[in-house]
C-alpha cells in the first residue's frame, strides 16, 4: 500500500489536500470549513449549525430534493457536522463516482438560502434541541463548557438556543455565510482512491470565481474558572456527573501524552477509572477523553451512576486524579496505552473515510499532513516523563464539575 | 488508475468442527488487520422467566477470568495484543467480537476459547457482576428513544422474541452463582457455535488453531424455548419528556426468506437515504421531526419492520399521521427510479465492506447462522443487480404493511390512526 500526500491551492486561496492509496475501493472527500460555534456573537447563536442544514436545501441549480435525490443516485455515504471549531461536509463514494460528487459537494457549498427553506428547517433544529434536552447529560455539556470558560469563545453552545435559534433570520445568516465560507476559509480533503489532478480540475471549475473575503477568528488565552454546579432533576433515572479541565491545545506537542494519560486514567476498559468504578458495578460509565482545540484543550470527564453512589464515585475520581498527579503512572500502564492507541489506529486507517477526517483534522488545526507512521510514531515516542510534564502542567483536579439527576441536595 | 472498482472476487470458506461448532473464514491480503466473532447460543430468549437478564449477567462473567488468567489480566492481555473488542447478547446468542493486527490473531483467539469455555465466573465478583447489569438497565430508562424501541418490540414479536437483553430488576438481582454457572454449561456450547473470520490469515492455518482450540469442547443437550402469545400492553407509556416517541411495527419477512432482498428493498425505499420517503415527507416537507426511520429487524424465523419518530408533543399527532400515510401507501408499491438510487447505496456499500473486516466477521457469521452458507460479497452484488421493481411489488402486494403495532412514550396520548 503506497500512500502519497498531494495538495494544490486554488488563485482565490482555496486549498486541495490529499490522501492518495490506489489500493483503496473507495475515496472520501470533503469540504472543510474553518467555522463554529466560536466565532458566533449571542445574537447569532447556533448560526453555524443552522447553516450546515440549509446547505442541503439548495442552490440556484439545484431543489433540496435534488441534492438529497443526487447523493443518493450516486450511492454515496454522506452527513455534514459542525462543533465549536469546524463545519464539515463529506461524503465517501466509488471511485468513478469522484466528479459528480465534487460538483455536488461545491454547489451546495454555494445555497440560496431561501426564506421558505429556512422558515422550515428552523423547526427541525428546534426539534434537535428538544431531543438532546430529553437526553443525558440534559444540555449540560453546554453547561459546564459555560462555566469553565466564562466568555471564552469555546464557551459557545454549538446547537444554541431554543431563543437564539428562534430568533434567527436568513440575512443574519447570509451575513455569517458571506463572511466565513470565503475560499481562503475553507479546503477540500480527500483520501483513499482519489484522482488527484482531475480533484484539481474539478474543484477548480466549481469554485474559481468564489470571491475572497477577509475572515479572523479570534483565539484569545483561555482564563478557566473551577466550580462546582448541582442540577436536581427528578425524571432522570442516573446521577450524571461532568468534568472539565484544561488540557493541551491542538497546536500543543503535548498532545500526544495527553491522550496517552488519558487512555491510562479513563479509557472505557482496562483504564484505572474502569478497574476502581466499572468494573465493580459502581459507576455504569467512567471515562476520560483529550480533545483538542485552537488554544485550548480539554479533559472531559464523564461519570453516570446511581444518585446515591455518586458523591462516592466523585470522590473516587478525585483520589484517582491526586494519585495520578502525585504518583504518576507506570511503564507497563504506558506500554498497554500504547498498544490500544496504536491498534486502533491501525485499524481506522484501513477506511478512506476514516483517513479523511485524519487528513482533513490534521490540516484545520495544523495546515500540516500527518501519515498514519508518523502518528505511530508519535505516540511510540511518548515516555513517562512526558506524561507527568502534562499532568503537571495541566492538573486533573484544577477542574470545573456539574452534576444533574434525581440527586435533590449535593452532599457537603 | 486502477481499472474501475467492482467487488473482488473472494471467497468464504467453511469448516464443520465434529462437535457441531462452525468456522466460516474470509482471508484476504489486502489488510494488515483481522477480526473475529464468536457466537455462541446464549441468548436473552432463553432466560428463564423469573431470572430475565441472566444470559446479560453471564456474559459480563466470563469476562472476569478465564483459563490461567484471572479478570485484570484478561482484559490487560488483551488490550496488549490491540484487540477492539465487544461483546452483545441477542434473541438467541452472544456475540464476542474483536478486531487486531493479523499477526496477534491466534493469540487472541486463545483468549477467546478461554472465555466459552474455561470462565472462573467468581463468586466473588458476581456482586460487581450485577451491579454492572443494573446500571446498564436503568442508563436505558434515560435515553428515551432507547426504551420506545424496547416497548415497541415487546408488544409485536410473540414471547420471549420480543423481550429485551438488560431482563429486569428481579430477574439480576435474585440470580445466584450457580444458576449463572448452570445457565453457562447449558448456553455456551459448540451445536450453533460459529466463528467468523475475515481479514490477513491463512486459512490451513487457522483451521489447525480453530480444531486445537475447539475440537475437544463437549456437547450438550438443551430443551428448545417456547413460544407463547405477546403480552397486552398499554400502548401508550407516559414520561414527563419535551419530546414524544412514536413508534410503528409490522411483521415481514426474516433474512432466510427468499423474499427478504425484497422485502428489505421496500423499507430502503421507506428510509434509507435522504430521498427516501420518510425523511422527505416527515421531515423534509413538514419540518416535523430531526429523526424518523424504519428498519427491517430480522431473528431467524420471524421479522418486523420497526419505525421511529420523536417529535414535540403539539406535533407528534401530525408526525404519527403522515408516517402511517407512508406506511399505507407503501401497499401502492415503489418507482424503478428510487429502486435505483437505493441500488447505487447498496452496491457502494457493499464494496466499502470490504474496506472493514470487522464488518465482514460479523456478516459472515451471521450469514451461517441464517442462511446456512455464506454469501460473498460478489453473490450479494449480483442478487441486487437482479432486483426489479416488479419483484418488490409482487412481494408488497402479497404481503402489504398491515397488523400494526403502536408504541407511544411522552407527555401526551395520541390518536392511533386507523387501518383500512
Amino acid at each position: 500500500m503506497i500512500l502519497k500526500f498531494l495538495s494544490h491551492t486554488l488563485d482565490n486561496g482555496l486549498e486541495i489536500v490529499a490522501e492518495q492509496n490506489d489500493a483503496a475501493h473507495s475515496l472520501g472527500v470533503g469540504f472543510f470549513v474553518r467555522t463554529g460555534a466560536r466565532d458566533e456573537t449571542d445574537e447569532i447563536a447556533g448560526v453555524s449549525h443552522f447553516l450546515e442544514h440549509m446547505v442541503f436545501k439548495g442552490t440556484p441549480r439545484r431543489t433540496a430534493e435534488d441534492v438529497n435525490r443526487e447523493f443518493d443516485e450516486l450511492g454515496a455515504h454522506y452527513n455534514a457536522f459542525t462543533s465549536e471549531e469546524n463545519t464539515v461536509y463529506y461524503a465517501a463514494v466509488l471511485p468513478e463516482y469522484q466528479k459528480p460528487t465534487i460538483d455536488l459537494l461545491a454547489d451546495i457549498m454555494r445555497p440560496s438560502l431561501r426564506e421558505d427553506d429556512f422558515e422550515m428547517e428552523k423547526k427541525v433544529i428546534l426539534e434537535e434541541i428538544q431531543m438532546y434536552a430529553d437526553q443525558p447529560p440534559f444540555g449540560m455539556d453546554d453547561k459546564i463548557k459555560a462555566l469553565h470558560y466564562g466568555n471564552h469563545p469555546l464557551a459557545r453552545s454549538v446547537l444554541g438556543t431554543v431563543e437564539s435559534v428562534s430568533a434567527l433570520t436568513a440575512d443574519q445568516m447570509q451575513q455569517y455565510f458571506s463572511s466565513r465560507y470565503s475560499p481562503g476559509n475553507v479546503f477540500v480533503a480527500a483520501a483513499g482512491r482519489v484522482d488527484f489532478d482531475a480533484l484539481i480540475e474539478q474543484v477548480a471549475k466549481c469554485c474559481s470565481d468564489w470571491k475572497s473575503q477577509p475572515t479572523v477568528r479570534d483565539i484569545p488565552t483561555a482564563d478557566s474558572q473551577t466550580t462546582f454546579h448541582h442540577v436536581y432533576r427528578e425524571s432522570a433515572s442516573q446521577q450524571y456527573i461532568l468534568q472539565l479541565a484544561d488540557a493541551p491545545a491542538s497546536e500543543d506537542e503535548d498532545r500526544f501524552a495527553a491522550k496517552l494519560m488519558a487512555t491510562m486514567l479513563g479509557d472505557d476498559s482496562g483504564s484505572r477509572m474502569y478497574w476502581e468504578m466499572v468494573d465493580p458495578g459502581l459507576a455504569e460509565s467512567a471515562s476520560v477523553g483529550h480533545y483538542e482545540y485552537l488554544g485550548a484543550g480539554m479533559f472531559f470527564t464523564w461519570i453516570s451512576c446511581d444518585a446515591e453512589t455518586s458523591a462516592a464515585n466523585y470522590a473516587r475520581a478525585t483520589q484517582l486524579q491526586e494519585q495520578a498527579e502525585q504518583d504518576g503512572f507506570t511503564a507497563k500502564e504506558l506500554q498497554q496505552a500504547k498498544s490500544k492507541v496504536i491498534a486502533r489506529v491501525v485499524l481506522g486507517s484501513e477506511r478512506p473515510r476514516n483517513r479523511l477526517f485524519n487528513v482533513g483534522g490534521n490540516w484545520m488545526q495544523r495546515s500540516e499532513y500527518r501519515s498514519v507512521g508518523d502518528d505511530l510514531a508519535a505516540i511510540e515516542a511518548v515516555t513517562l516523563d512526558d506524561i507527568h510534564h502534562v499532568l503537571k502542567k495541566y492538573p486533573l483536579t484544577r477542574h470545573s464539575t456539574v452534576s444533574i439527576g434525581p440527586l435533590k441536595e449535593w452532599p457537603e | 488508475m486502477a481499472p474501475e472498482t467492482q467487488v473482488q472476487q473472494r471467497d468464504a470458506q467453511t469448516h464443520l468442527l465434529a462437535n457441531g461448532m462452525v468456522l466460516v473464514g474470509e482471508p484476504t491480503d489486502a489488510v494488515q488487520s483481522a477480526a473475529l466473532s464468536l457466537m455462541v447460543p446464549s441468548g436473552y430468549s432463553a432466560d428463564p422467566a423469573e431470572r430475565l437478564g441472566l444470559s446479560s449477567l453471564l456474559c459480563d462473567m466470563v469476562l472476569r477470568g478465564a483459563g490461567t488468567r484471572d479478570s485484570r489480566a484478561l482484559i490487560n492481555d488483551l488490550e496488549i495484543l490491540g484487540v477492539e473488542r465487544g461483546e452483545s447478547v441477542g434473541v438467541s446468542q452472544t456475540t464476542f467480537s474483536a478486531a487486531t493486527v493479523a499477526t496477534n490473531l491466534d493469540e487472541a483467539l486463545g483468549i477467546y476459547a478461554d472465555v466459552v469455555r474455561r470462565p472462573h465466573l467468581p463468586t466473588d465478583q458476581l456482586e460487581a457482576g450485577k451491579l454492572v447489569c443494573l446500571q446498564e438497565l436503568r442508563g436505558v430508562d434515560d435515553e428515551p428513544s432507547q426504551r420506545l424501541i424496547q416497548e415497541l418490540r415487546r408488544r409485536t414479536y410473540p414471547k420471549p422474541w420480543g423481550r429485551s437483553s438488560q431482563g429486569d430488576e428481579s430477574g439480576i438481582t435474585s440470580s445466584t452463582a450457580d444458576e449463572v454457572r448452570e445457565y453457562w454449561t447449558q448456553s455456551f456450547r459448540p451445536e450453533g457455535a460459529i466463528l467468523g473470520v475475515a481479514g490477513n490469515f491463512e486459512w490451513a492455518q487457522l483451521v489447525q488453531c480453530v480444531e486445537e482450540l475447539f475440537a475437544d469442547w463437549k456437547t450438550v443437550k438443551v430443551k428448545p424455548v417456547i413460544e407463547l402469545p405477546s403480552e397486552d400492553l398499554p400502548t401508550h407509556i407516559h414520561q414527563e419528556s419535551n419530546q414524544c416517541h412514536l413508534g410503528i411495527a409490522f411483521p415481514s419477512v426474516p433474512y432466510c426468506n427468499p423474499n427478504y432482498l425484497r422485502a428489505w428493498a421496500a423499507v430502503g425505499v421507506l428510509s434509507g437515504g435522504m430521498s427516501s420517503r420518510l425523511f422527505t415527507e416527515v421531515r423534509e416537507k413538514r419540518g416535523l421531526c430531526y429523526t424518523v426511520s424504519a428498519s427491517l429487524h430480522t431473528q431467524r424465523e420471524r421479522a418486523r419492520v420497526l419505525c421511529y419518530a420523536g417529535t414535540t408533543a403539539e406535533r407528534a399527532q401530525e408526525t404519527l399521521d403522515v408516517t402511517f400515510a407512508e406506511l399505507i401507501k407503501l401497499r401502492d408499491g415503489v418507482e424503478q427510479s428510487e429502486l435505483d438510487r437505493l441500488k447505487a447505496r447498496i452496491k457502494s456499500g457493499l464494496i466499502m465492506q470490504q474496506e472493514s473486516t470487522s464488518a465482514r466477521s460479523g456478516a459472515i457469521a451471521r450469514d451461517w447462522y441464517h442462511l446456512g452458507r455464506v454469501r460473498s460479497l460478489q453473490e450479494v452484488g449480483t442478487l441486487i443487480d437482479q432486483l426489479t421493481s416488479r419483484d418488490i411489488n409482487e412481494f408488497l402486494e402479497s404481503h402489504p404493511p398491515s397488523d400494526f403495532t403502536f408504541t407511544t412514550l411522552g407527555p401526551t396520548k395520541l390518536t392511533l390512526p386507523e387501518e383500512k
